[in-house]
């Protein structure tokens, strides 16, 4: 084959080792899996809008990190096990499948934990790593700005700098997770004169900080997961700056490399596909099993082979990477193609509930616990959220297909 | 662990890519679809020396004993390729069913000749009720002196002009059920066969209706057993789901990839078309549908050997997806073309057309979702 790489051909088993991996993985979930009453109780990923949520949440990521469960890929001096892409991947497989509780510290082990192995500075790799780890920190995002969308290089919040600090300024927006995090990855503008991409920088802020303030922002799904945050005169020591002043977009992009989203989000996509089959197995429609209703069955397929197809396609990227083969035009068509999928999937939830499905978690009569009207909202969002669909398209005609940039 | 083709594999691919660019250009398609039959000997003689009829043929009788995946590779290439040869009709579907039903005989008397390419074969399977269940067999023969008597007709039939060798699904039993279903193989030159051509839309592969009247063929013609040719034809309909899959999915990457080089030269409003949003954003949603389907393909040609168990769902899933990916693809590559990809001058309309014939063969979307929710268990 032209390009290289090992190409041993279909082999769709894992290696004994990475089963009993697996194996030992299942064991200890289904001894250490915190009870669900106590835990998830409908409620969206970034919300815990209950403090003992947020304190169990805590809890159950320093449990799994201890049972050597957190950031496997990682390199063994940060704290982690430089784990192969397969253990990863089963580890994603294992806890979505079992629906283990989802970790409160996700965006700094998946953002700023690897930006910071990459381009961080000893003293900020070792005050903030093994935190991260532990959700001793919990970390948010600060990209997006009200005037600062799909077009984020545009962003405004200023960082002047006075002495041994950055002077920040301005507005931040749609920040999951700002009400409860301990610290703030954000990109801030040092250079108003420089080309847009180039005036940037990438900084870490405590969230303790005096200036801040962290306002709620109520979703459609009812739920207050993401904020507004206000700066105001908020001083950043320099040394909080992470790479090199005003590379900030490239520390930023860098990152996405790290991200193994893909795989985890075809799982859970298999995950609510599975739910709906058990959803329409139990409801009636028309007085029959909703399976047996023969429209309900045509949109179930096709949400199921779509499923499937993404399956079988993160499968082999999965393989493209582990054998050294090219990566195609992955992230943008799976994020384009699973946040579409997703919420197709949960439409079609809606339609085997008719009236039910309007119903909320606390209604008489409710069904799966009002989880299906939530996340036919929630992936609305995330169709939005990370990328439009619309700057998906864009990314994956340009780089995928060699179109020009428009005007 | 590896979601991937062999090496050999991915040999082949690009090594029929390589010999179809330069042996079936669209220009050449279009001169050979000219011809009555859409049949070149000249072409056919090459692509016999490639190998490729003789792919799923076991290597005792002269073939390359290969596998679905194998075939699947190769006909992502003759999809993308339009190629008019019988490799679909013959190489892989025919073959399939006398690889699995024949017996020894059959296998020596047939299969190195269709490896070499001295035969062409096709199966005779729908009737005008155009149903895949065992009920839409009705061709029903007589017994007679000297073997079984056929009279009736079968519509559909690829490739029937230049075949030798027909393999024809009849009732030999009563009722409309899967046991009196038998399979008869019956040579093109037995007397009172009549082939006519049912003009298409798809010129690149013709289909005919074949009628029999008074057809007698001896009792060696039964392939599989009395009675016994359902579970064969049910097996075939796993394989025609993969094959023609595979072969849409070289389909809709070849429509798309004209689409995208015509948006990138055609001017309007002083810019290239491919740099609006309005095109761009049609062809990214094409490739987010392609690229993902050629994984569900390679899976469902794999299954056939690799996981039996999922293979009847996976080639349904793959048919389902593919069919309603290749047709999406085509319309919106004519699409992009404007004026000019409404033109017979134009090539975009072959691959069109077939994307449509695909559709409709060996079951629509429709048919082969509730296939995937019944094996689902639903």
């Amino acid at each position: 084959m032209g390009e290289g790489g090992d190409t041993s051909g279909m082999d769709l088993t894992h290696s004994e080792e990475d089963e009993a991996f697996r194996r030992a993985l299942k064991a200890w979930l289904r001894k250490h899996m915190p009870k669900r009453s106590t835990y998830v109780d409908g409620g969206d990923d970034f919300s815990y809008d209950d403090p003992r949520r947020v304190a169990a949440a805590r809890a159950w990521q320093r449990t799994l990190y201890k049972a050597g469960y957190v950031a496997i890929g990682w390199p063994k001096e940060f704290g982690g096990q430089g784990a192969s892409i397969v253990r990863q991947t089963i580890l994603n497989e294992e806890l979505i499948l079992n629906r283990a509780p989802s970790l409160i510290g996700a965006m700094g082990l998946q953002m700023v934990g690897p930006t910071l192995i990459r381009h961080g500075t000893p003293e900020q790799q070792k005050e903030h790593l093994p935190k991260i780890l532990t959700a001793d920190e919990i970390w948010c995002q600060g990209y997006s700005e009200p005037g600062s969308g799909s077009d984020l290089a545009s962003l405004k919040t200023r960082a002047v700098i006075d002495g041994d600090v950055f002077v920040v300024n301005g507005q931040k927006v749609w920040t999951s997770a700002a009400h409860l995090a301990d610290w703030m990855f954000c990109l801030v503008r040092t250079d108003v004169d420089a080309p847009k991409h180039k005036g940037i920088s990438y900084v870490l802020i405590d969230m303790k900080t005096p200036g801040i303030e962290v306002r709620p922002l109520k979703q459609m799904t009812g739920e207050s997961g993401f904020n507004e945050v206000f700066f105001n005169d908020v001083r950043v020591p320099r040394t909080n700056l992470v790479g090199k002043l005003n590379e900030g977009w490239q520390v930023a992009n860098s990152t996405l490399h790290f991200e193994r989203n893909m795989l985890a989000s075809t799982t859970r996509t298999q995950q609510l596909m599975n739910d709906l089959v058990a959803l329409a197995q139990r409801r009636t429609r028309n007085g029959a099993k909703a399976t047996r209703d023969p429209v309900i069955r045509q949109r179930m397929a096709d949400v199921l082979i779509r499923t499937e197809a993404m399956k079988y396609h993160a499968l082999k990227q999965l393989s493209d990477e582990i054998h050294g083969r090219p990566p195609g035009i992955g992230a943008s068509i799976n994020k384009l193609v699973t946040t579409e999928l997703n919420h197709d999937i949960c439409a079609v939830a809606l339609e085997v509930l008719g009236n039910y499905g309007q119903l909320r978690r606390n209604a008489p009569h409710v069904e799966d616990k009002g989880a299906w009207p939530k996340d036919h909202m929630f992936t609305l969002g995330l169709i939005i959220g990370g990328g439009t669909s619309q700057i998906q398209k864009n990314i994956i005609s340009e780089r995928g297909l060699g179109l020009p940039k428009g005007a | 662990m590896d979601f991937g083709l062999t090496a050999d594999q991915q040999l082949l691919a690009d090594s029929a890519r390589e010999f179809l660019a330069a042996e079936s250009s669209p220009t050449t398609v279009r001169r050979i679809s000219e011809d009555e039959h859409a049949f070149s000997p000249e072409l056919f003689r090459k692509i016999v020396e490639q190998g490729w009829t003789g792919l799923l043929v076991p290597e005792q009788y002269g073939g390359l004993g290969l596998e679905m995946l194998d075939a699947a590779v190769l006909l992502t290439e003759l999809g993308r390729s339009l190629t008019p040869a019988p490799i679909l009709s013959s190489a892989v579907l025919a073959t399939s069913l006398l690889c699995s039903a024949g017996s020894a005989a059959q296998r020596k008397q047939w299969l190195p000749k269709l490896a070499s390419g001295e035969v062409i074969a096709t199966v005779a399977w729908l009737e005008e009720g155009d149903r895949l269940d065992p009920g839409g067999i009705l061709l029903k023969p007589r017994r007679a002196r000297g073997g079984l008597r056929l009279s009736g007709s079968k519509l559909f039939v690829m490739d029937a002009e230049i075949a030798h060798l027909f393999v024809v699904a009849v009732r030999t039993g009563t009722g409309a059920g899967e046991a009196g279903v038998s399979l008869l193989l019956v040579p093109r030159d037995t007397p009172g066969i009549t082939v006519t051509a049912l003009p298409s839309i798809d010129v690149t592969r013709r289909v005919y209706e074949v009628k029999f009247d008074d057809v007698t063929v001896p009792p060696t013609a039964l392939l599989g057993g009395e009675g016994k040719g359902w579970k064969h034809l049910a097996r075939l309909l796993d394989v025609a789901c993969v094959a023609i899959a595979a072969e849409s999915q070289g389909g809709a990457e070849r429509a798309l990839h004209m689409a995208v080089e015509y948006a990138k030269v055609r001017e309007q409003f002083g810019r290239v078309i491919g740099s609006f949003q309005a095109v761009k954003h049609i062809a990214a949603e094409c490739f987010s549908e392609i690229e993902p389907s050629r994984s569900l393909v390679w899976y469902a040609a794999w299954a056939q050997h690799g996981s039996p168990r999922d293979a009847s769902r996976a080639a349904s899933m793959a048919k389902a997806r593919l069919s309603d990916v290749y047709s999406r693809t085509t319309d919106r590559s004519v699409q992009i073309h404007g004026g000019i990809g409404f033109t017979w001058e134009h090539d975009i309309h072959f691959w069109f057309k077939r994307a449509r014939c695909n559709e409709a063969a060996f079951g629509d979307p429709a048919f082969h979702r509730e296939r995937v929710a019944q094996l689902s268990g639903w």
